[in-house]
């Protein structure tokens, strides 16, 4: 059962799928044409070691942002 | 002669290949108005026509916000004389969708164009395999695979230029697939477009780039800083932005997504992943780099390297300039006849470029570093280890390398404010790295805690004075620093929440070649741009200094000389003279431009605790904040003062106000010290702030307030000892 969830709420190493992503215009234009479209795969490989920023992994690369902003990215948490 | 664009997302391998393809040719200057670098080289290519080659900056898609970022779009879309004859795209193998992302955007402005898949070693080690020839296909313009390292596909990429150039056909790209009411949406502004003649709809080529121009006007307008915009094309945008939304659409979102679709569909079927179960070489690293513990040890200990290395390493090559630039001007002075013409030539013009070549050493380290750095993906790591500091005061990560550098120098530390990638993050910093203390602000700490303080003496029997001191003007630097960061990003430099979004490349082999020409373009740009107005500042603050004389004082000195020769020993005589000397300079100084400043604003200095004497020796350390202390040696009369000289030690401890008090109390060099941490007393840091921003605005800005901000600072510091009757006495 998946339940609706954001990037932050994941744990490192969890994966899901990109629903949609709901930041203020700028920023959404930018995380999405970086990638984070709806239907992409993603894992939170780690967090930076102060605890803040995240990193992700997708389409075969590794993006950081902080998790303020990947409370704007809703996902769908994969079943391990 | 025709124009060849090279174009790709950042950390694609865009400048390897550029230097790789132009040899060492390339020329660095900078975009009319702003502070982009635009790096271009001529190129003979295999059949002998000639182009020239532009770089253009990193970028992960046409979406512009400000005019720095829209550079790509008006070089790729532009008509007429302006318009390129073809381009490079370079897609990095190992990230290819996002590659794809920006490259068919590139495809569908229909110049000729060249893919350039970089990585292709890395992608084959990831166990990528990737099949270019059908993608080429299927993209309707070559592919050629590249290591650019390596130098292979080199002679390839070359013909496939030479060909595009020659048949000059648009890549038979077609544009992504749209549904209505998406479609409908783009078509409406694409009509806006064409009425404000910026399209045509004659070709299917002209299509295609009116179909991109609207695309991309959607994505871009809205909260951007773009100008030349018409305006009833931002009213479509925004009228059809906001009734999609109304009808829960996001049309941002199916635009992008839509060109995110057309190239999973371009790549279907041509990637063949191999499973490898073995984590990347990059995990690997990261796993110790940026570990909870390792990682910030790491972190601290490279940090440690750089300030190092610029504060220490650079030391001896600043000798060595300042060295031979007093020898230039001894040899200038004795080969040429004495009068204002030499002083000009030795005072000015020599001690000027003496100004600007001495900062060359600490600029060519830190950039050495920062090349490396970055090359290797390290410097990104630093912005994401130390990104959650820098976040509380509204900077990101990518500040702290410049903010740590200006306690070495602010010259270099403000050029290396070109790594952060927003234009109000780097202005930002910018403002605040001048706040860092400075090595030049050194010798005014030790002269002023040996004039009045003990600094052997130790406080509660533990600590020296001296350090003590040092410490406090350390940690009012850092607060200030971090402070005037908050407050002027949510005022002057307010904008939308700062975020970081931060690629974290592969960790990949730095490259000699690529160091050398990054070193020397920015030393070269360094003496070119901010080198001829500190010179000329320098020739201005002499000659403040210096004018006008006083034609009776000046007579009256040549008559002591004249006395002072007849003395019959030699040693007395000697003695003599430079005392003269030293009197004469002092008096020369006094009655200087900068001298009657420095007394004119004397009532507004004494609240401060300061007088005239004071205030001319800060109009002196506009030239470089150590010239403070010879300038306070000529007005107190003693020759060749440095911070150690005894002689100016006992001079300023004796010297004496109006109403006999003594000017140098503790608090007055306490007071004099917090106005060398805040005040901007550097016109080099001024003229290199003014080379970044590109507009005398910032640096008029940042004098301005960190003016203002000591000024406060050291009257709160000064009136508030002076109430608790605190180092008053003495």
């Amino acid at each position: 059962m998946s339940s609706p969830a954001t990037l932050a709420d994941l744990a490192v190493g969890e994966r899901a799928v990109i629903e949609s992503v709901t930041a203020p215009r700028p920023l959404a234009v930018r995380l999405m044409e970086l990638g984070l479209v709806g239907g992409t795969e993603v894992v939170v490989k780690r967090r930076a070691p102060l605890g803040d920023p995240l990193e992700l992994e997708l389409r075969s690369y590794a993006l950081s942002i902080r998790r303020e902003e990947a409370r704007c990215v809703r996902v769908k948490r994969e079943r391990p | 002669m025709r124009t060849v664009l090279f174009a790709g997302n950042p950390n694609a391998g865009k400048t390897t290949l550029f230097n790789l393809v132009t040899g060492a040719r390339a020329k660095v200057g900078n975009y009319p108005g702003i502070t982009v670098d635009k790096t271009s080289a001529k190129l003979r290519l295999p059949s002998g026509a000639q182009c020239v080659v532009i770089d253009l900056p990193g970028s992960y898609s046409l979406t512009a916000r400000s005019s720095e970022e829209r550079l790509a779009i008006d070089s790729l879309l532009a008509r007429g004389a302006g318009a390129a004859s073809a381009v490079v795209v370079v897609v990095d193998a190992t990230t290819l969708a996002r590659g794809l992302y920006f490259a068919s955007q590139i495809l569908e402005t229909g110049l000729p164009a060249v893919i350039a898949l970089t990585m292709t070693d890395e992608a084959k080690k990831a166990g990528l395999e990737i099949d270019h020839a059908e993608l080429a296909q299927r993209l309707g313009c070559p592919v050629i695979p590249l290591v650019a390292t390596r130098g292979e596909g080199k002679a390839e990429l070359l013909r496939a230029l030479d060909q595009a150039l020659e048949r000059g056909v648009a890549p038979k790209a077609a544009p992504p697939r749209l549904d209505e009411p998406t479609s409908l949406d783009l078509a409406a502004v694409e009509r806006e477009l064409v009425s404000a003649d910026l399209g045509a709809t004659d070709t299917s080529a002209a299509k295609r780039k009116l179909r991109l121009r609207a695309e991309w006007a959607i994505l871009s307008l809205g909260g951007d800083e773009l100008e030349g915009v018409p305006e009833r094309v931002r009213e479509t945008v925004y009228a059809r932005r906001s009734a999609a939304a109304g009808a829960r659409r996001d049309l941002d979102a199916e635009l992008v997504t839509a060109r995110y679709r057309h190239v999973d569909a371009l790549l279907a079927g041509l990637l063949s992943q191999r499973p490898t179960a073995v984590k990347s070489r990059s995990t690997r690293i990261d796993d110790v780099l940026v570990h909870p513990l390792w990682g910030l040890l790491v972190f601290a200990a490279v940090m440690f390297v750089v300030f190092q290395a610029l504060f220490a390493w650079a030391e001896p090559l600043v000798g060595l300039i300042e060295g031979a630039v007093d020898a230039v001007k001894g040899a200038a002075k004795s080969s040429l006849p004495e009068g204002p013409f030499t002083d000009l030539v030795t005072d000015g013009i020599i001690a000027g470029v003496g100004n600007v070549v001495v900062f060359v050493p600490q600029i060519a380290i830190l950039f050495v570093f920062i090349t490396l750095l970055e090359d290797s993906g390290y410097l990104a790591r630093v912005a994401f280890v130390i990104d959650r500091v820098m976040a509380k005061v509204g900077l990101n990560g990518r500040a702290f390398v410049p903010l740590l550098s200006g306690f070495a120098c602010a010259i270099p530390a403000v050029m290396a404010t070109r790594t952060i990638e927003s234009r109000r993050d780097r202005l930002l910093t910018m403002l605040v790295v001048p706040l860092s203390s400075c090595s030049a602000r050194l010798p005014v700490y030790v002269l002023m805690t040996s004039v009045v303080f003990d600094p052997e003496q130790k406080v509660g029997g533990v600590l020296a004075v001296g350090a003590l001191v040092l410490f406090a003007m350390y940690t009012l630097s850092v607060v200030a620093a971090l402070g005037v960061a908050f407050v002027l990003g949510r005022t002057v430099l307010k904008g939308p929440r700062p975020t970081l979004v931060l690629e974290l490349p592969p960790y990949r082999m730095p490259r000699a070649v690529n160091i050398a020409r990054a070193v020397a373009s920015r030393v070269r740009r360094f003496l070119v741009d901010a080198g001829t107005v500190i010179l000329a500042l320098t020739i201005v603050l002499w000659a403040l200094l210096n004018y006008p004389k006083d034609p009776v004082t000046e007579a009256r000195f040549d008559e002591r000389r004249a006395a002072a020769q007849t003395e019959p020993d030699e040693g007395a005589k000697a003695e003599a003279l430079a005392a003269l000397e030293a009197e004469q300079a002092g008096e020369r100084l006094r009655s200087s431009a900068a001298g009657r400043v420095g007394q004119v604003f004397e009532p507004a200095l004494e609240p401060l605790g300061f007088d005239w004497k004071i205030g001319v020796g800060l109009i002196g350390a506009f030239a470089a904040r150590e010239v403070f202390v010879s300038t306070l040696g000529l007005v107190y009369d003693v020759s060749d003062a440095t911070e150690e000289t005894a002689g100016l030690h006992a001079q300023m401890r004796e010297a004496k106000r109006a109403d006999g008090t003594r000017v140098f109390t503790p608090l007055t060099g306490v007071a004099l010290m917090v106005f060398f941490v805040l005040a901007c007393q550097c016109m080099s840091t001024l003229a290199v702030v003014r080379r970044e921003s590109a507009s005398w605005r910032w640096p008029a800005f940042l004098f301005a307030y960190m003016t203002a901000l000591a000024y406060v600072a050291t009257l709160a510091t000064y009136q508030i000892g002076r109430a608790l009757g605190l180092g008053v006495g003495g």
